[in-house]
């Protein structure tokens, strides 16, 4: 266990910030959880008896009658505001006293810093660099991620759960975010920047960084397994794979989507059917295709002259 | 010449300097009298500066503790009017929206504020900008404060819009009418991100010319419009004229590219990202303020049909 190596991956002044990340993430989901419960639970009672259903003010703080439903901004939500901003305000001074930002060696293309890491916000990408090429790390998937978070409201016509935390009345919607977000992008910055160590290689919390290790990994490509030579063939062998993936793919999550969201099935058109499906699929695709790497060490499944993926 | 009265003496002149004589005493008196009374009404006035002319012409209504002049106080605030005069009650709980909105919007006025300092003592070219970081590390005046200040006011705002992000969607706050407002966001999110990364390249050390050369190499990758990326050759891109060249002014990380980093950095995103904080504070406001906490809604009242289905 090296703990010195260990200590300076976690206090260079860059890392900081994922250091505090995570912390704060696991604060704010079990906030956000612990209002969701409370709502489901009171969502459950208010199902099972209309009668108070009708006449409850339906949410989960206590409400009199004869309250204000209303009151004023100025003192109730800008003092509120004015004590946020002095909190940031001293956070930052203490944070900006007591640690310095990073400042290297004047840059010099001849000396390639090892690793050379992106900043630590695009760490998910530059880990995804291990698993597919850069067209589609670097420029596909920020395309797609862009897109995909603004098709949601497009795409999400469960007309539950607007305006409070909830769970039972959007798992799927839910759990794809937090999927995407908590697992796919987080987590693969954290591995970016606590795990990854010269030559992009994979290092433990604790292992001393060894600039010299290679590792002989002999990766194959998915076609050759199957025997394929000729470029024509890998080529319609990969297109038949990645076509094969989304359409039995989208027809085992058609089947599961009909039978668990019903009400959301018959909601959504055609075309925000299709643009779901689409999205789901690719976002799930980026696990699979790290698996097939990691456990069976195949670096590409479709082989064109153009391009692999 | 005139001559009024002929008896030869300056009878009008004796009267004229009698005349002055009362009227200094006069001005005398009405010092020792009225300066008294005035200083008096001045200090009575201090005790109650609201009254001045000066504090009304710049307040337009009384300060009161009257609910007419609670609402009167943000309304009639350039600054504070974006918000209403009254809201939910329960839309101060902090624990439905993190405050993560406001406090990155306080965060990019923190960057704003210290960036602006920090432009007085930087250069955007290669002989200046490195020791320019090290002037200011070592000999501005709170210099390295300033520095660190607005390096770790980045990182924060990364995170918090992450958060606030994180939260519009934990709350469903995205759904009908804030669709738009949400794309709002995705593009802010966007140019906060892109604000991070083109101010990483400025300090012209190791750090943030890998980090930049690791980014920007994977332009050079782009479907069609990047040398190395698929069909990228056949509509004869080379490494002078694809995307990337474009992105930094030549075919490596050099001079043109820390003179475009710094113009995005100081210049082009915080005015793009500042135009469209004001749509998505507007559109806060026109979508019907904050979207919750909303009274819950029951799968039975969720069935009936949005749209007429003909
Ligand atoms: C520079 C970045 C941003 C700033 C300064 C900002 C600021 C704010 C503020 C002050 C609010 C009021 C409520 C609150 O504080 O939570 C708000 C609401 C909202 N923001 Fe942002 N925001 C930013 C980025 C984003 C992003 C990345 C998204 C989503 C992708 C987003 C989507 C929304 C939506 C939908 C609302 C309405 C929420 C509701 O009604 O509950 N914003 N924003």
């Amino acid at each position: 266990m090296d703990w010195r190596q260990l200590w300076e991956i976690c206090s260079a002044p860059d890392n900081v910030p994922i250091v505090g990340l995570i912390p704060l993430l696991i604060f704010y989901i079990y906030l956000a959880w612990k209002q969701a419960k409370a709502n489901d639970e009171l969502i459950g009672e208010l199902e099972t008896s209309p009668a108070m259903a009708k006449t409850h003010h339906r949410k989960t703080w206590p409400f009199r009658p004869g309250w204000q439903k209303e009151i004023h901004v100025w003192p109730f939500l800008l003092r509120i505001e004015f004590l946020a901003a002095i909190i940031v305000t001293i956070i930052l001074m203490v944070w900006s006293i007591t640690l310095s930002a990073p400042l290297e060696e004047p840059s010099n293309p001849n000396l390639t810093m090892n690793p050379a890491k992106a900043p630590w916000y695009f760490l998910g990408l530059q880990e995804m660099l291990v698993y597919f090429d850069p067209w589609i790390a670097g420029v596909v998937m920020p395309t797609l991620i862009i897109v995909g978070l603004m098709v949601i409201p497009y795409i999400d016509t469960n007309p539950l759960g607007s305006g409070y935390y909830t769970w039972k009345q959007r798992k799927f919607a839910i759990g794809t975010f937090m999927f995407g977000f908590v697992i796919l992008w987080v987590a693969m910055i954290i591995i970016g920047t606590f795990i990854r160590g010269p030559g992009w290689q994979w290092f433990w919390p604790g292992q001393t960084w060894d600039h010299n290790r290679l590792i002989y990994e002999v990766n194959r490509d998915l076609p050759d397994l199957f025997g394929l030579t000729s470029n024509l063939a890998k080529a319609i062998f990969g297109a038949i794979v990645v076509g094969g993936y989304y359409l039995a793919g989208g027809f085992l999550v058609h089947a599961l989507f009909r039978r668990y969201n019903p009400k959301d099935y018959q909601r959504m058109s055609l075309l925000q059917y299709s643009i779901m499906m689409f999205f789901w699929l690719t976002m799930v695709a980026l696990p699979l295709k790290m698996l097939l790497r990691l456990a069976f060490n195949i670096k590409y499944v479709w082989i064109t002259p153009w391009f692999n993926v | 010449m005139p001559e009024e009265n002929g008896n030869g003496k300056n009878g009008n002149r004796v009267g004229l300097l009698e005349r002055v004589k009362a009227g200094v005493k006069e001005d005398v008196q009405s010092l020792k009298t009225d300066m008294p009374a005035k200083a008096k009404e001045q200090i009575e006035g201090l005790k109650d500066p609201t009254k001045t002319q000066v504090f009304t012409s710049i307040f337009r209504h009384k300060h009161d503790d009257t609910p007419r002049n609670r609402a009167l106080g943000v309304l009639s605030n350039v600054f504070l009017h974006l918000h209403p005069a009254k809201i939910n009650r329960d839309a101060v709980r902090y624990s439905y929206t993190w405050g993560m909105g406001g406090i990155t919007f306080y965060l990019f006025i923190v960057l704003t504020f210290t960036g602006v300092l920090l432009m007085f003592y930087y250069h955007p070219s290669k002989v200046q900008a490195f020791r320019d970081v090290l002037y200011l590390e070592h000999d501005v005046p709170f210099g390295k404060l300033l520095r660190n200040m607005h390096r770790w006011a980045a990182h924060l705002m990364v995170i918090a819009v992450w958060l606030h992000m994180f939260r519009v969607f934990l709350t469903g706050s995205y759904k009908k009418p804030r669709e738009f407002n949400w794309n709002i966001g995705v593009l802010l999110l966007v140019f906060t991100l892109l604000l991070s990364f083109t101010g990483y390249l400025l300090p012209d050390d190791q750090l943030g010319f890998w980090a930049v050369t690791v980014g920007t190499n994977m332009a050079r990758a782009t479907p069609l419009l990047g040398h190395e990326g698929p069909f990228g050759k056949m509509l004869g891109m080379t490494p002078y004229n694809d995307v990337r060249f474009g992105l930094l002014g030549g075919s490596i990380v050099d001079a043109n590219a820390l003179l475009r980093s710094y113009i995005w950095h100081c210049i082009g995103i915080p005015i793009v990202a500042s135009v469209l904080m004001i749509v998505h504070f507007w559109r806060v406001r026109k979508d019907g303020g904050i979207s919750g906490p909303a009274p819950v809604m029951l799968t039975s009242e969720a069935d009936k049909p949005r749209r007429k289905v003909e």
